[in-house]
């Protein structure tokens, strides 16, 4: 038993929704009862979608289970095929019917379903969650619909560039992008586009989109690019596995990446890079396209941007987005990388391997308190992280930027707002960019708050009711007394969930450890770290709080800060 | 101008039952608004992912504080032995409660897979009272699916709150069922003027002050779900003021000149206080009227507030009723609602979606209240929609609110003038 405030993924059966809604032609039978309808407004709400998902349930009662559930079962599957006339269904069940065993599939299995391909879903509702629902129904449904095709064993597997002798282009499938995903939608028209410049033709997109009959067409492709690795991993490796595809892994967002990615896959069919790139106008050859493809790199190089040099950021969110951001932030923006994790226990590897890379631990947990505890630890200047992160930064007043599932109807934009390829690359450099000036405004605002222009009854061009100025540089410490305990800044930022964090046994951060001198700021200390300006603030106050720790110092006065200062600066 | 009883019914066409899909909450979601109501209470599911995700789904995702529910989610271990499940869930209390010392009340909330695992939550409840040693009550009730729909929940939470009221024949007035704090704060003045002092709510504003119970008190429904709780306050002596619900200027003024009449107040003095209330309300409603008068709609069964809904629309708004959803019908608490209903309404009980939207897209109505699964999709096909949940969260109640609550329905409505895209 687990106690949950607040869950960064649903039940695996919402993972199998999210396959189904983002297919056309499927339809998902599903044994439940009353209340679990509640996921359809994940997609008309949060997705705006235009018509309700393909999912019919059985809504049973306390009063079915003296008597025939199983009838119910069939009952409704019988209505649903007539009603929808899919051209797959999917069997399966929530939490409270897989304890009630009726075994939907198997009884779906002994119907008569006019022919209709059925895939049974076991989706252990007690040890799983959303996103492995989500691969294991897709992988499902694949495999279902593809298993009579499946070679002999020893059969030889096809060349990725017999392409060339069978005078074609060369084609691959993307796999992964769903609804409720982070901007699949945008993705797929942003490597849609990436590919067809480079001479690759796109066979079949899965399963956004797609119908059952496309995905009968998913061996017929020369590579298999696994764009979302947590929905199309288990795919990619069984198609690998039974019809010899290669599989594209690397995840295309970010300047470095997408780099990489077109090295990979032009490799892989064997295509030249060089003179594929060259016929958008500049010079063949990928730099000058990545100049001519995307803003980037010349705006992080731009002197504007030089304010952006070791800016703190946190990352977490899905394992995908987060190993990606965490890239992009240190390699393409300059940024300190001063945290980074993921919910998504089945990807942690390759989160550990990113985070060690930066002299990290990652955070593989799922309980958000811990995260908006290790956030407060690292004193950030931006976060990067799910619709949760946003309202925990919101409460430390840290500028936040969305980069990762699990989202808010805000997160789905009207505008093309890609995260993969050059364009992707341009979108984050704004989303990221566009919350740090702003939080720069604020604190300029709160800065300047003595100055006559803006005292009481002048703050604002608005008068009354503008929001209030309170400087929010040094979000940790904010509003305390004087007095800090140098080992638990957070704990006292936070006191009503710093024990929930520490005795969580999934948080991997260790807790600030015990027996360290407690120091104190002097008033006079205190004076003058106000005099420092707003943005290196909480950076001073941190260094000199650890200068004093390391050397027993229990009283921090201007003349500690100012030895702090000459020391770090070394 | 009091309104007559049923005795005067208008004929009503047989009530339409259907069974098959339904496209409604359970009763856990009602702890979205029980945990606002006492800030002192803590909410526990104990239950499944499933549940948690019902719930955060349901409330939004804007927690900006840690919030005072939370599901305990059975694994697989608990699955498997009970006796685990019991101290894993007492261990889980624990900590919980020692993180939370503010917590006065915790509500074990049952779930479908606890019922259907018959994890004894009460004996639970019990055991857990007597280990915090008053510090904290632990009471149990069951929020599952499997037995109640969405407003029902609270239904359920106040009977578990039943036995720890005081019994006591004091005359009281006791408004039974959560209401906003400002609105129940204009109906307690309200009712101080026209003579009734003692007027106490259920639930409380703390989970800790429970008003007591007996002979003396008279039972005012303020929601229309609250069948078991008021028959059990009923068995403890109290009355039950026969009143529709304080929905629209007609049903306000109804619903508290019922009870003014329960306690003998002089006619007159409850027309001087009311009165001048009717006629601002109706001044309030008149421009939202405009808009809503003829229009046809169609109610799906979500909150249980459908009945007094489509009577205040119909009779204030003027709007035409094609059908009216409810998700059960509790023919006597709903008897004074249903006898202003105009002739040929067409109520249903239960749901199956399927068959309902045929019906609706047959009907094409000019405006279907329904749940945020349906509404986007009903939009898309042309046919403008209102979010019932938005009916449990917003202050509708009384008559300064019924001009805000015309304008919930007519806001659609002039939406889709406003907008052009030619």
């Amino acid at each position: 038993m687990e106690l949950t405030l607040w869950t960064y993924e649903g039940p695996p059966h919402v993972g199998a929704m999210r396959i189904a809604a983002s297919m056309e032609g499927v339809h998902y039978v599903l044994h439940a009862p009353q209340g679990d309808t509640y996921a359809d407004l994940l997609f008309t709400m949060i997705e705006r979608r235009d018509r309700r998902p393909p999912v019919t349930y059985t809504t049973f009662q306390a009063r079915d289970l003296g008597g025939d559930t199983a009838e119910l079962v069939k009952r409704t599957i019988a209505d649903a095929v007539q009603r929808f006339q899919p051209e797959a269904l999917l069997v399966g069940e929530s939490c409270t019917a897989e304890l009630i065993q009726d075994q939907p599939g198997a009884l779906a299995a002994g119907m008569d379903l006019g022919g209709i391909p059925m895939v049974s879903l076991e989706l252990p509702a007690y040890s799983k969650k959303e996103n492995w629902g989500a691969a294991e129904t897709f992988y499902q449904l694949v495999r279902g619909l593809l298993k009579a095709q499946v070679p002999p064993p020893g059969t030889p597997k096809p060349s990725p560039q017999r392409w060339q002798q069978e005078g074609r282009q060369p084609r691959v499938n993307l796999l992964g992008p769903t609804l409720l995903g982070f901007r699949c939608r945008d993705d797929i028209k942003e490597i849609t586009g990436l590919l067809n410049e480079h001479g690759i033709a796109v066979n079949v997109v899965a399963p956004l989109g797609a119908r059952p009959a496309d995905l009968l067409r998913l061996p017929a492709a020369d590579a298999n690019v696994c764009l979302y690795p947590e929905v199309a991993e288990s795919v990619c490796s069984w198609l690998e596995r039974s019809f010899g595809t290669p599989v594209v892994r690397t995840v295309p967002i970010g300047i470095g990446a997408t780099e990489a990615f077109l090295k990979e896959i032009t490799a892989l069919l064997g295509l030249d890079l060089a003179a594929s790139a060259g016929d958008n106008g500049a010079a063949p050859g990928l730099p000058a396209t990545v100049a001519a493809a995307s803003r980037l790199p010349w705006y992080s190089r731009s002197v504007d941007s030089t304010y952006l040099t070791g800016k703190r950021v946190f990352i977490f969110g899905d394992a995908t987005h987060a190993v990606a951001a965490a890239r992009i932030a240190s390699q393409e923006l300059g940024f300190e990388v001063v945290g980074l994790g993921s919910y998504s226990r089945e990807q942690a590897r390759q989160v550990r391997a990113a985070a060690q890379e930066l002299g990290l631990e990652a955070l593989i947990t799922d309980d958000y308190l811990a995260v908006e505890k290790a956030m407060a630890e690292a004193a950030p200047e931006l976060v990067l992280g799910t619709q949760m992160e946003r309202h925990s930064a919101k409460r430390l007043g840290v500028p936040c930027a969305v980069i990762s599932t699990p989202l808010h109807v805000q997160d789905v934009p009207a505008r093309y707002a890609p995260q993969m390829g050059w364009e992707g690359a341009n979108v984050i450099f704004d989303s990221w960019v566009h919350p740090l000036m702003m939080g720069l405004e604020e604190h300029l605002i709160g800065m300047f708050r003595h100055d006559f222009e803006f005292v009481d009854g002048h703050r604002s061009h608005l008068g009354d009711g503008a929001p209030s100025m309170t400087p929010a540089a040094d979000p940790v410490h904010q509003g305390q007394p004087v007095g800090v305990a140098i080992a638990a800044p957070a704990v006292a930022a936070a006191p009503a969930m710093a024990p929930e964090a520490a005795s969580s046994a999934t948080a991997t951060l260790e807790p600030p450890g015990n027996g360290v001198v407690e120091a104190r700021w002097s008033a006079d200390g205190e004076a003058e770290l106000h005099k420092i300006p707003f943005f290196v603030r909480s950076k001073v106050r941190r260094n000199t709080e650890t200068f004093a720790r390391e050397r027993g110092i229990a009283l921090i006065d201007a003349e500690t800060l100012y030895d702090a200062k000459a020391h770090f600066s070394k | 101008m009091g309104v007559s009883v049923a005795d005067a019914a208008p004929a009503l066409p047989e009530l339409l039952k259907q069974s098959g899909q339904r496209e409604v909450f359970c009763g856990l979601t009602s702890i979205v608004w029980l945990h606002r109501r006492m800030p002192d209470a803590f909410f526990l599911v104990v239950g499944s992912r499933t549940c948690a995700h019902l719930v955060q789904s349901a409330a939004g995702v804007m927690i900006f504080a840690e919030p005072r529910f939370g599901t305990a989610i059975l694994g697989e271990r608990d699955l498997a032995g009970l006796a685990d499940a019991n101290d894993e869930l007492d261990r889980l209390v624990r900590d919980l409660l020692e993180r939370r010392p503010e917590i006065r009340t915790l509500f074990l909330v049952g779930s479908c897979p606890s019922e259907v695992i018959k994890l004894d939550l009460s004996r639970a409840a019990e055991r857990l009272t007597s280990q915090f040693n008053g510090r904290v009550r632990v009471l149990n009730y069951s929020g599952s699916g499997i037995e109640t729909t969405f407003t029902q929940g609270e239904d359920n939470a106040l009977l578990a709150l039943l036995p720890l009221m005081p019994s006591s024949e004091e005359r009281q007035l006791l408004i039974v069922g959560t209401l906003a704090d400002a609105v129940e704060d204009r109906f307690v003045s309200l009712f101080a003027r026209m003579g009734i002092d003692v007027v106490r709510s259920l639930p409380p504003r703390r989970s800790s002050e429970l008003p007591p119970v007996g002979k003396g008190t008279k039972v005012l429904l303020a929601q229309p779900f609250l069948s078991g709780t008021v028959r059990a306050l009923v068995s403890r002596g109290a009355e039950h003021i026969q009143a529709p619900y304080p929905f629209g200027v007609e049903g306000s003024r109804a619903w508290m000149a019922a009870a003014a009449a329960a306690f003998g107040i002089d006619p007159a003095l409850v027309a001087q206080v009311l009165d001048p209330l009717v006629e601002r309300g109706r001044r309030a409603l008149a421009p939202h009227r405009q808009v809503l008068e003829g229009k046809r709609l169609f109610l799906m069964p979500d909150s249980q507030m459908e009945i007094p809904l489509a009577r205040f629309l119909s009779r204030e708004c003027g709007m035409e009723l094609v059908e009216v959803g409810t998700p059960y019908l509790d023919r006597q608490l709903m008897a004074e609602d249903m006898a202003l209903l105009p002739g040929g309404t067409q109520i249903s009980e239960g749901q199956d979606v399927e068959r309902q939207l045929e019906r609706v897209r047959a009907a094409r109505p000019d405006l279907v209240v329904c749940g945020l699964g349906l509404a986007n999709p009903l939009e898309a096909e042309g046919i403008a929609t209102k979010w019932s949940i938005e009916l449990v969260f917003s202050p509708i109640h009384g008559c300064d609110q019924a001009g805000d609550l015309a304008e919930l329905f007519a806001r659609p409505l002039r939406r889709r003038q406003l907008l052009t895209f030619a």
